[in-house]
């Protein structure tokens, strides 16, 4: 198929950045959406123009690294999929694709469709832990789950920290990620020494951050590789009404 | 790492949220009580002005409930400003091309939506409240001693233009409700995927049932189901 790509290029953090057009012509249906781009960027080297930069590790959907706006959609028009596992069959011939970077002012375009997502680190850095003792491995099963919980708080740790809920997010809110990241802790024995703590030293670092604030719009779920429910969203103001009555 | 200091309640994104929730319920809750104060036009002119006249006359009651409110709808007026300013801030370089999925038009106009309300309600205390739109208001002659609201009421319907900025206002409120009311069960976290796309269709009944509740009003005087006392202009 041939396609046409409206693609954002930017030198630098400091650069303008504009949009540029490709042509990319003959490519198989079977590709994945980055080795498209992958025939792209070999084309272009090709021609003495500069690759267009874009983040990608595992390409298994499970590393959260892929991050490219597809037609105002992050991660691409499929639902509970990564821009890796997305595969160009589901483009057709002679359609135009606008790729973009993350939209937030917490994510900094470093280069072309690169953003800065360290202040995800810093979230994870302010709570997103649970402190132990060193020593030897626990027994499994030592500290009995009730099972509902555990598939509860598993669904929330699927999150893999991708970022497409800011990008969807209408006011660039992180809060679903930070729901998933205080929830997988809240429904475990193991995160409740730091319950009270972690809730409000990873909202207040969020704040700082710069990311918007969640009004609801729910746009964060609708593009969430991982389908994270925003029903965490309710459980993390729950436990930040939990901790605002608590005593420290 | 990081160690900051927690930021306090009204400055926290979850916080402001709660607050925005809280000032809102206490408008819902006004809304309700005007709501049902005011459908007493229904039920006749000695009604209504007695109605009125007895707000009027727990003077201290009245001044009471008035502050509350207005700080209640300051609050939330203030609120509303700071997430809006904060939430334009968060995304500086916008998409070429921009994708909405799953929030509503109401979800995505809750500012403008808020900003018009604002405006409505001081029109409507100059209007009813302080009749400094329409001085003439004053000159009605008094029923049994009491100010008559029943005439001036149905004496403002009469008014196409009125009328008309009232069924608007009363529109906007209610698609500011239909995302209002889903949204405070969210925000306080009482809701589950079972129960949220439920809760819309609720949220949205509600809002209809205070716009119906409200334009009956205006409508009914303005197809004469409702009349001046005298049956004409005074």
């Amino acid at each position: 198929m041939n396609l046409t790509l409206y693609v954002w290029r930017q030198k630098n953090a400091d650069d303008k950045g504009r949009m540029e057009t490709y042509q990319a012509n003959d490519i198989s249906s079977h590709m994945s959406f980055l080795e498209m781009l992958d025939v792209v960027n070999e084309r272009l080297l090709t021609d003495g123009i500069e690759p267009i930069a874009f983040d990608h590790d595992c390409r298994e959907g499970i590393c959260g690294m892929c991050s490219l706006v597809i037609n105002g959609n992050p991660h691409g028009p499929e639902k509970g999929t990564t821009v890796c596992q997305l595969h160009m069959r589901h483009f057709k011939d002679g359609d135009k694709i606008y790729i973009e970077p993350w939209r937030a002012k917490a994510f900094p375009v470093i280069k072309d469709l690169i953003v800065d997502r360290s202040a995800f680190d810093r979230i994870m850095q302010a709570g997103g832990f649970v402190s132990v003792n060193t020593g030897g491995t626990p027994d499994a099963n030592a500290i009995p789950i009730p099972k509902e919980n555990a598939d509860t708080a598993m669904d929330a740790a699927q999150c893999i920290g991708c970022g497409a809920c800011v990008a969807a997010c209408k006011n660039a809110s992180a809060m679903l990620f930070l729901a998933a990241k205080v929830s997988q802790y809240a429904y475990l024995p193991q995160g409740q020494a730091e319950r009270t703590e972690r809730v409000k030293n990873m909202l207040t670092q969020m704040d700082l951050e710069g990311f918007g604030n969640c009004t609801n719009f729910y746009e964060c779920e609708a593009v969430c590789p991982k389908e994270i429910s925003v029903k965490f969203i309710a459980k993390l103001n729950r436990e930040f009404l939990r901790a605002t009555v608590k005593k420290p | 790492m990081t160690n900051n200091q927690p930021l306090g309640f009204s400055k926290a994104s979850v916080g402001k949220k709660v607050l925005m929730a809280i000032t809102g319920i206490s408008v819902i809750g006004f809304l309700t009580a005007h709501l049902i104060g005011n459908l007493q036009l229904f039920v006749g002119q000695d009604q209504l002005n007695s109605y009125a006249e007895t707000l009027q006359n727990m003077v201290a009651a009245k001044w009471m409930f008035r502050s509350v409110i207005l700080i209640l709808f300051a609050i939330h007026i203030w609120k509303g400003i700071v997430l809006w300013l904060e939430n334009r801030k968060a995304r500086p370089v916008s998409y070429m091309k921009d994708v909405t999925l799953e929030a509503s038009v109401a979800s995505r106009t809750m500012f403008w939506t808020g900003a018009l309300i604002l405006s409505f309600v001081v029109y409507h205390l100059l209007h009813f409240t302080m009749i400094t739109t329409n001085p003439e208001y004053a000159n009605l002659p008094l029923d049994n001693g009491r100010f008559d609201v029943y005439s001036m009421v149905i004496l403002g319907f009469q008014n196409y233009t009125i009328s008309a900025v009232y069924f608007i206002a009363l529109s906007l409120m209610a698609f500011h409700l239909s995302h209002a009311i889903s949204s405070v069960f969210q925000t306080f976290g009482l809701t589950k995927p079972t129960i949220l796309p439920k809760l819309k269709i609720v949220s949205n009944l509600i809002a209809l049932i205070f716009f119906i509740g409200y334009v009956s009003m205006p409508i009914a005087v303005l197809l004469n189901i409702i009349s001046l006392p005298t049956g004409g202009n005074l």
